[in-house]
């Protein structure tokens, strides 16, 4: 168990170079973007140039690049990720204020997305070309191609409007529902925590509807993962060793060929979550959710530097974590690596 | 006697792209209770499908077109999964090539024999790790207990079959279906899982059928051998009278082209021997001292120091581990050696970096034949592009007729027709492949070949043919060859010195024919009495002494 936390230890601080370079790289990317933060800034469109100065001189654009730099770098150090323009807050609060929003959300998401994919991807694979397997492949393009605002707004329309099923979709608990004192910031812990379940239901009714919108759009790369890795397993040589010797078939198909077959889908499921937890920022913004990507573009489109920054920050610094957990996992469940 | 397994007239046919395809065409077998019957032919023979049809494995594509088997005096050619289920790994079981991927990866070999146990009998987990320990005994893993804990990849190759055919044993079945047991284990290892196998079979009182290419094994260790070609069976007969006095064509084809203890190249062909190579005068060509390969603290070639001269062919054997591969690629400049020198025409390449040495002027001198022929093109090039690839890199010539000279010459030279060259590898079958990858070697007009195991993957007979082009090649252009094997027979053929290394040392070293016939070292010896043999009377009579002991 100590071998593994070494070698995790190595591997995160292996990965600080490639932290260094997104944050390197962002700052840059928002220095050559176009439109003036101190512009956007100014009391009005008739601000005088003293004004703008006088603004731009206390966000520190007046110095060159490359100290701008340096000196973001040693906040960033400090934990100094700076103060949104638009919000009037450290980023740093509000990043953590909004990220539990976010994890609660792609977690749920996730975990949806995999009840589904994977019994719909072994049957799939068991059945190859059956009008079951064609059945899967057209929902999991249907999730792709369908985009998340459209088919957020065609569940909103069905669930709430028509048959009044769901909730209000805006934010993540009902207005009028009490809050739980936050521990976690993840609401369905909290209310848990506190015994609170009329809370804990409030709660999950609101994140039923966006969670499975973004579970819906995940659903193709893991259902197909799990497909073709089952269908490859499926003709592995230990899964006809497991025939020839009179395994049951639950049983060589359960224990010898999906075991084996969930090794790839681990690594995508790393993929799948760093990427829906940034690029889902659209059902954030159907379901007004207030989670960090929603934020962070806000932020881009009033050319507020420091939360962009931070967010990618976080972003990377997430799917750095990510990808370590996969690759823990990844040990874990498979004898034949050692992570290094 | 009673027949246990019977296969009359068997059709299989394979859907593909190209329509149905006959795999087998009326095969008709009969395996009796307790015996071992035998089932030889070079692949595409059909001799593995007519096993897969018995267990009923066969592939999605593959159907059952015609005829009967009957288990038991049961008709089970069209039973479903509820009639086989108790029959397959209780009555009848089956054991594979490459035991390593046969077992499940990520579940440890213990529970893997707890699962054929409890799959047939209601046992607790307690009782089936308590049998499958026995097991393990009875196929004489040392220290059965700590291996239950093992994953495959931890195992050795032939311990990996062991836990296989602990696996398949388990539950008594009466019949055991070898496919290639020992295909790609070491002749010792071999020799140990195959006198196993007949002990084995022979204490519980099962039948067996052995599936292999090698007629020797087959010979050894079989009371009965059935010959097949092209999806039928073509002769059946016990082995003395099968290799004594063979009645088919094929059958002789076969006989001629396995390697015994005193053939030669010439006569697995069929062909007239060759005038012996005139004494030349010694002219030293490679002279490799001391050398040593580490990775991390294992040390792979440990001090290990041999000549070769300019038309000298030296043979390199050993089992696996034993750093002949190592050694071959120290030699071919593609592994930097950790100690030791290698000279060549009295230069010192071994310090020339590997990542270096295809722009020394040593490169063209000194080439490499692969094992795998068909891996070691590139499927994106025709056979002419993969010649031609050395001239244009190695000698820098343009395309144009001075190219297509050189490329032809050398496809002349390995006896590939020239309407061949615009084929790509999937469209060429195993021995013209090879032909290719030879081809490849001696275009751009080396002193040393460096093979492989150029013939580990080919069938008897295309290998006798392979063997017999390389060796007229040697004696035409006085071509240097270190030949690596694991073959012994083989190299005594292929070799004038022959060099045994046993884990990264060199054991003994000597003139071929003194070698093999009087072995100094007992590691040799060893070596030398685990080859399969088709002696027949010889062969009898282990068959014998194995069902008896």
């Amino acid at each position: 168990m100590r071998g593994i936390a070494g070698r995790a230890g190595r591997r995160f601080l292996s990965s600080l170079p490639a932290l260094l370079g997104v944050l390197v790289f962002t700052f840059l990317l928002m220095r050559v973007l176009p439109g003036d933060p101190a512009i956007f800034f100014a009391s009005g469109p008739n601000a005088g140039q003293a004004e703008i100065e006088d603004i731009r001189r206390r966000m520190g654009l007046d110095k060159p690049v490359p100290e701008q730099l340096l000196l973001y770098l040693r906040d960033v150090a400090t934990g100094n990720l700076g103060r949104s323009m638009t919000t009037g807050q450290p980023v740093l609060n509000d990043l953590r204020g909004r990220l539990p929003a976010s994890l609660e959300l792609t977690f749920c998401a996730l975990l949806i997305a995999l009840v589904l994919a994977v019994p719909l991807g072994i049957l799939a694979a068991l059945r190859p070309g059956s009008l079951l397997d064609h059945g899967v492949r057209m929902l999991c393009t249907l999730g792709v191609c369908v985009p998340t605002f459209v088919s957020g707004l065609l569940l909103i329309y069905v669930l709430y409007y028509l048959l009044g099923i769901a909730p209000d979709p805006t934010g993540r608990i009902d207005i009028f529902a009490s809050q739980p004192p936050t521990v976690t910031g993840f609401l369905l812990v909290d209310a848990a925590l506190a015994g609170d379940w009329e809370a804990w239901w409030a709660a999950a009714s609101q994140l039923v509807l966006p969670a499975c919108t973004m579970a819906l759009f995940v659903l193709a790369p893991l259902a197909r993962m799990t497909r073709a890795s089952m269908l490859a397993v499926l003709t592995s040589d230990f899964v006809r060793t497991g025939e020839a010797l009179g395994l049951s078939r639950r049983r060589v198909i359960l224990v010898y060929a999906l075991r084996n077959a969930l090794l790839p889908v681990i690594t995508i499921m790393g993929i799948v979550f760093s990427t829906m937890l940034g690029a889902n920022v659209l059902v954030e913004k159907v379901f007004s959710w207030p989670g960090v990507a929603s934020y962070a573009l806000d932020a881009l489109l009033s050319s507020d530097y420091a939360p962009v920054q931070g967010f990618v920050l976080l972003m990377a610094s997430i799917f750095v974590l990510v990808n370590l957990v996969v690759d823990l996992l990844y040990g874990l469940a498979d004898p034949r690596v050692s992570i290094g | 006697m009673s027949r246990l397994l019977e296969i009359s007239d068997l059709r299989v046919e394979f859907a593909t792209r190209n329509g149905p395809v006959e795999a087998l065409k009326g095969v008709s077998l009969s395996v009796g209770v307790g015996e071992t019957l035998g089932i030889v032919g070079e692949s595409g023979s059909g001799k593995s499908v007519t096993a897969f049809c018995v267990m009923r494995l066969l592939d999605r594509a593959g159907r059952i077109a015609g005829g009967h088997i009957r288990f038991r005096g049961e008709d089970i050619t069209r039973a479903g999964r509820r009639v086989l289920a108790p029959l397959r790994g209780a009555a009848m079981s089956m054991i594979f090539q490459n035991p390593r991927a046969a077992l499940n990866p990520i579940r440890p070999v213990g529970l893997q024999i707890a699962d054929v146990l409890r799959a047939h009998e209601s046992i607790s987990a307690r009782e089936a790790r308590e049998r499958a320990v026995a097991l393990l005994e009875a196929v004489r893993i040392r220290d059965p207990v700590a291996r239950l804990a093992a994953y495959p990849h931890e195992l050795s190759g032939g311990m990996c079959q062991r836990v296989m055919i602990a696996m398949a044993i388990a539950c008594e079945p009466s019949l055991l279906i070898a496919d290639e047991p020992t295909t790609g284990l070491d002749v010792t290892t071999q020799k140990t899982v195959m006198d196993l196998l007949a002990e084995t079979t022979a204490r519980r009182g099962m039948a067996m059928l052995l599936i292999t290419h090698d007629l020797g094994l087959a010979a050894q260790y079989c009371g009965r051998i059935a010959v097949m070609e092209q999806g039928r069976v073509v002769e059946e007969a016990p082995p003395a009278r099968l290799f004594g006095t063979p009645g088919h064509a094929y059958t002789r084809r076969l006989v001629a082209a396995s390697p015994r203890r005193d053939s030669t190249v010439a006569s697995l062909v069929g062909a007239p021997e060759p005038q012996p190579m005139p004494l030349r005068p010694r002219q030293p060509l490679l002279e490799v001292r001391e050398l040593g390969k580490r990775f991390g603290t294992a040390a792979a070639v440990d001090g290990v120091s041999f000549h070769l001269d300019a038309g000298e062919s030296l043979g390199l054997v050993g089992e696996s581990g034993s750093g002949k591969s190592t050694i071959s690629r120290l030699v071919c400049r593609l592994l930097d050696p950790s100690e030791g020198s290698i000279r060549f025409d009295g230069e010192e390449i071994g310090a020339i970096p590997a990542g270096r040495f295809h722009r020394s002027p040593y490169r063209r001198a000194i080439q490499l034949v692969f094992q795998d022929h068909g891996e070691s093109l590139n499927p994106r090039f025709s056979a002419f592009d993969s010649i031609a690839d050395p001239l244009r890199r190695l000698l820098g010539l343009r395309d144009g007729a001075g190219l297509r000279a050189r490329v032809e010459e050398a496809a002349e030279r390995v006896g590939l027709p020239g309407d061949l060259l615009g084929r790509f590898p999937h469209q060429l079958s195993g021995g013209q492949k090879a032909r290719v990858g030879i081809a490849r070697a001696i275009a751009a007009g080396p002193r040393l070949l460096v093979l492989d195991e150029p013939t580990a993957a080919l069938d008897v007979s295309v290998q006798a043919v392979v063997l017999h082009l390389l060796d007229r090649l040697r004696r035409e252009s006085g071509l240097a060859y270190l030949f690596v094997s694991h073959d012994l027979n083989v190299v005594r053929m292929m070799c004038e010195r022959t060099i045994v290394l046993q884990t990264g040392k060199l054991v003994e070293e000597g003139r071929s024919e003194v070698l093999f016939a009087a072995p100094r070292a007992s590691y040799t010896a060893e070596l030398l009495a685990a080859i399969p043999h088709f002696a027949p009377e010889e062969g009898d009579a282990r068959a014998r002494a194995a069902v008896a002991g």
